[in-house]
């Protein structure tokens, strides 16, 4: 009842309501993969619920992991709890990536031309890593 | 600690830190990172890029109710995000040279001066004359919002454009650093710099945030610093805090947030400085 009050506000647009909708979307999505691919993990190996040295190999330094597309998407394939994990990651990355493709479009439909520019270059800015891969140390 | 025990401690304390996290502003990584490390003996790169990740959804998830009740002042956001993501970038690629304990140092200074500089601020924060900025005034980038606390719209106008738009860079730097959402910067670029209201600030620094971290997020994990056992716990915690939080701010009186605000940073100020001369 409340946000049916606020949603009825003058200049409550569309494109905050679609905003907030992408956003919202995103998240819970991205973290339901995420959460399904943990328990496939904990499924797949039943020794993680009760093995403390299992552990060191995640969270201390050289620990491998799916860093690029493809290692991701084999290890979908092969239906292994990381890369569903990774997959869930990689998507919540997306959503503020998505978020400004949206305003872009809608500033592209109003003709704004600065504001146009402006989104265009952090979207740009944000698909850059993706682009050059690993790079550096 | 079994794998399932880490992931559920983890988890719990991610929910405490995005609940903090929403309320202030924050993206809960400031809490996070150091948990994770002294806590839970994670390795200082994972950690990060877990937080960095859980900053995306807290900013997303938080965002989102932002979005929805106006508070957030969209074309500002758009328009200084693009110096939040090129700090970011910047930060991201020169955290794999650069020592972490010189940044360590350097980040509590920064927050021990934004802490000062808070508690010096004017109060309120509404209706404040500001000097006109013809950038401001070109970009259309004043805005208003609706004050649950006084029932009514509150509009305002922003200043000094040029110099918010510089500490947002330094903020992006800061936050692609350390993986962190480094609101505890934006605010008061905004606040204070700018010359907005607390919670539009507030609001815009969240939404901002998102942003800020994924452009950081995507040079971590293309360089392997994002171990899903870790990211999946912490990001999924801290999203459930932020999601409490979120339902909580709009109702907060702005000086209840301005003095909890205060203490945070000058508490973590002082977590900065120790861990770097630990080393």
């Amino acid at each position: 009842m409340r946000s049916a009050e606020r949603s009825e506000r003058p200049g409550a647009g569309a494109v905050e309501r679609l905003l907030s909708g992408l956003l919202r979307t995103g998240v819970v999505a991205s973290l339901s993969v995420v959460v399904f691919g943990t328990i496939v993990t904990f499924v797949h190996h039943p020794g993680y619920l009760k093995l403390p040295p299992a552990l060191k190999g995640f969270t201390q330094a050289g620990a491998p992991c799916p860093s690029t597309f493809r290692e991701v998407a084999v290890g979908i394939g092969q239906f292994r709890g990381q890369a569903i994990v990774a997959a869930g990651l990689l998507l919540l990355i997306a959503t503020p990536v998505l978020r400004v493709a949206v305003s872009m479009v809608a500033f592209a439909c109003r003709k704004d031309r600065i504001f146009l520019a402006i989104t265009l270059t952090v979207l740009l800015m944000m698909v850059l890593p993706f682009v050059l891969g690993r790079v550096g140390l | 600690m079994t794998p399932l025990e880490f992931v559920l401690i983890a988890f719990g304390i991610s929910v405490g830190a995005g609940l903090l996290g929403a309320l202030l502003g924050l993206g809960g990584g400031v809490i996070v990172i150091p948990v994770l490390v002294l806590l839970l003996k994670v390795d200082i790169r994972y950690a990060i890029g877990a937080s960095i990740v859980s900053v995306i959804a807290t900013s997303s998830g938080a965002a989102a109710a932002y979005v929805r009740e106006r508070m957030t002042n969209l074309r500002l956001a758009m328009f200084l995000e693009v110096a939040t993501a090129s700090g970011a970038l910047t930060g991201a690629y020169v955290a794999g040279v650069v020592n972490a304990r010189w940044l360590h140092l350097v980040f509590g200074a920064i927050l021990a001066l934004s802490s000062v500089a808070m508690l010096r601020g004017g109060g309120g924060g509404l209706g404040r004359n500001v000097a006109p900025d013809s950038l401001a005034d070109r970009l259309r980038l004043h805005g208003s919002y609706f004050d649950e606390a006084l029932g009514r719209e509150v509009e305002y106008r922003v200043t000094r454009t040029r110099l918010g738009f510089a500490l947002m860079y330094v903020a992006g730097i800061v936050s692609g650093l350390l993986g962190i959402g480094s609101g505890i910067l934006k605010v008061p670029a905004m606040d204070l710099a700018m010359r907005m209201p607390m919670k539009a600030s507030t609001a815009t620094s969240n939404f901002m945030i998102g942003v800020t971290a994924g452009a950081g997020a995507g040079v971590y994990f293309m360089r392997g610093d994002i171990q899903p056992f870790v990211a999946a716990p912490v990001a999924a915690g801290v999203l459930l805090g932020a999601m409490v939080g979120a339902r909580l701010l709009g109702r907060a009186p702005g000086w209840l947030v301005r003095r909890v605000f205060v203490v945070v940073l000058l508490w973590v100020s002082v977590e900065m400085f120790v861990k770097g001369l630990r080393g």
